[in-house]
């Protein structure tokens, strides 16, 4: 179920501390319900706000540093000091201060919005990932399913700013952004079926919880039955996520060489940098269900047999967002070392291999699952 | 309380966004407009427990369906000059005529046996449920795959229909 935000509300905080006597003090009769609904989400979205916001200017700089190492250059070493550190921080001043244009001829309404759904439906993706036990903003029980149909919507933002900004080249990237999407959503979705299948549920939450064994190396793709589904599978999962986020070598929606930049070539300043946060979000998102799924989740040796705390929080969160980043890493390599392929090429790639391939794991992954459901006791 | 706001919210967007798609003068604007509409019927969806349900509604319309329709609009040229009023008529027309029949059909239908929302049960999630109905043998399993059937034959025959016809000398007829 979703989350109600009365229903979800945060848990009684222990009893006398200067806190409790403080809200005691304030609001006898308890805070009101709406009070609670309108901090619970105003917390949360400051959460995965600043957690986007400095996981994207992260990202940025790695990026950069990435490009330029397998250039065989340095990358920005200059800003900040030590290897150019604060060279995101920077850009990050230099695009809030800069000049908001909205070209003569944009549809201004659908040019304004566009950004914000865009990034909206980002941040909203960030509800259902479970970074540690006791930081899920919503246990969704359609997890992974809630995920898709979410950057589903992601497109029609796309759409909305190639139109909007009246522009043939930007319509043309949004075209081939929408092509491009609605296609590998097929693949994408069938990737996940092979570990939804092993989990017997869409739960991300459920997913982390049964990998635990082994002192926390249980994984997915370590499941000795299991491994020759998850492994090609991931393989899929991540060439689809690929595409699903316009990363290289899927990135036609933007390609500077024929589209200037795509859908948001008409875009400066504050709501350019809606896009690239947007961008970078959704590779995290990405990257955090594979952790998720098949890397499992905030299971690590040592931090999975530690007793329940804030403490043990803090380690899971890390360990997800280590095993994230490293997926997030693992696309920018990528980035850098293929060149970008053809649109005939991407919808070939979609259609006549990913699909099917993953039609033929979904089959076996549910052919194996019948027969261990069979002989439940003769195998390990 | 909070599901009163929550549902005046939700029919709030859809309906504005139904009436915006219905009489904006740009198809475009009208297309986007439809992605208020269903994601406020998927927060209607939601509050009624059927999360399932919801997100399917976002997934197949929102991120299916809409996006074909926009692809099929900007494929499309547009008519900036077509009669306004025409559409309002329609439209009124429309609005008025379908929820007359909605009234006249439902008045009689439904018991209407429904509770203040502050004492039912939260639901529980839906999804597990719904996969048991449609493959349980004696319920939903004949429509299921007689449904699966169709599609395909429909997938078959849209490649059919649609695939270009190669010459043995290599050019396209």
């Amino acid at each position: 179920m979703l989350t109600d935000p009365v229903t979800a509300a945060a848990p009684a905080p222990p009893q006398g501390n200067l806190w409790t006597d403080l809200m005691h003090g304030v609001f006898p009769d308890g805070m009101p319900w709406w009070m609670v609904a309108v901090l619970g989400a105003a917390v949360a979205f400051a959460a995965v706000m600043l957690f986007v916001t400095v996981i994207a200017m992260f990202s940025i700089w790695l990026e950069r540093k990435v490009a330029g190492h397998i250039q065989v250059r340095l990358g920005p070493m200059r800003v900040g000091g030590w290897h150019g550190w604060a060279q995101s921080v920077a850009d990050g001043v230099k695009l809030l201060l800069k000049e908001d244009v909205v070209v003569t001829g944009a549809d201004r309404l659908l040019f304004k919005l566009a950004p914000a759904l865009v990034l909206g439906t980002a941040l909203a993706m960030f509800v259902a990932l479970p970074f540690a036990p006791g930081l899920q903003i919503a246990d969704v029980d359609l997890g992974v399913f809630f995920l898709i149909s979410i950057s589903s919507i992601t497109t029609i933002g796309v759409i909305m700013a190639g139109w909007g900004s009246n522009n043939k080249w930007s319509v043309y990237g949004a075209m081939r952004e929408a092509a491009q999407v609605a296609s590998y959503e097929i693949p994408l979705g069938l990737s996940l079926m092979p570990p939804v299948i092993y989990y017997g549920s869409l739960s991300l939450r459920t997913a982390t919880d049964m990998q635990a064994g082994w002192l926390g190396l249980h994984w997915y793709v370590f499941d000795p039955l299991h491994f020759w589904i998850a492994i090609p599978s991931f393989v899929l999962f991540f060439v689809a996520a690929l595409a699903e986020t316009k990363r290289a070598p899927f990135d036609l929606a933007e390609s500077e060489s024929e589209l200037v930049a795509g859908f948001h070539t008409e875009y400066s300043g504050i709501r350019f940098s809606f896009f690239f946060l947007e961008e970078y979000a959704a590779m995290f998102v990405m990257s955090a269900v594979g952790a998720a799924l098949w890397f499992g989740g905030w299971n690590f040796p040592g931090v999975t047999q530690m007793p329940e705390g804030a403490l043990r929080d803090f380690l899971c969160v890390v360990v997800f967002t280590v095993k994230s980043m490293l997926l997030v890493f693992v696309m920018m390599w990528v980035r850098w070392t293929l060149p970008r392929i053809r649109i005939d090429q991407v919808m070939t790639l979609g259609y006549k291999y990913l699909t099917p391939l993953s039609l033929i794991l979904v089959f076996a992954a549910a052919v194996l699952e019948y027969f261990l459901a069979l002989a439940p006791s003769v195998l390990p | 309380m909070a599901s009163w706001i929550s549902f005046l919210f939700f029919a709030g967007l859809a309906v504005g966004c139904a009436l915006i798609s219905l009489f904006h003068r740009s198809v475009v604007h009208s297309a986007f407009a439809l992605l208020g509409t269903l994601m406020g019927v998927a927060g209607l969806y939601l509050m009624l427990g059927a999360d399932y349900l919801a997100v399917t509604q976002v997934l197949i319309y929102a991120g299916g369906i809409l996006v074909l329709i926009l692809f099929g609009l900007m494929l499309t040229p547009g008519d900036p000059t077509e009669l306004r009023l025409a559409r309002v008529l329609g439209g009124i027309a429309l609005i008025g005529g379908g929820g007359a029949l909605f009234l006249f059909k439902m008045s009689g239908a439904s018991r209407w046996h429904a509770a203040p929302p502050d004492q039912l049960a939260p639901p529980d999630p839906t999804v597990t449920r719904i996969g048991l109905e449609l493959l349980r043998q004696d319920r939903f399993l004949l429509p299921f795959e007689l449904a699966s059937v169709i599609l395909l034959a429909a997938l078959v025959g849209s490649v059919f229909i649609a695939r270009r016809r190669v010459q043995r000398d290599g050019g396209a007829a």
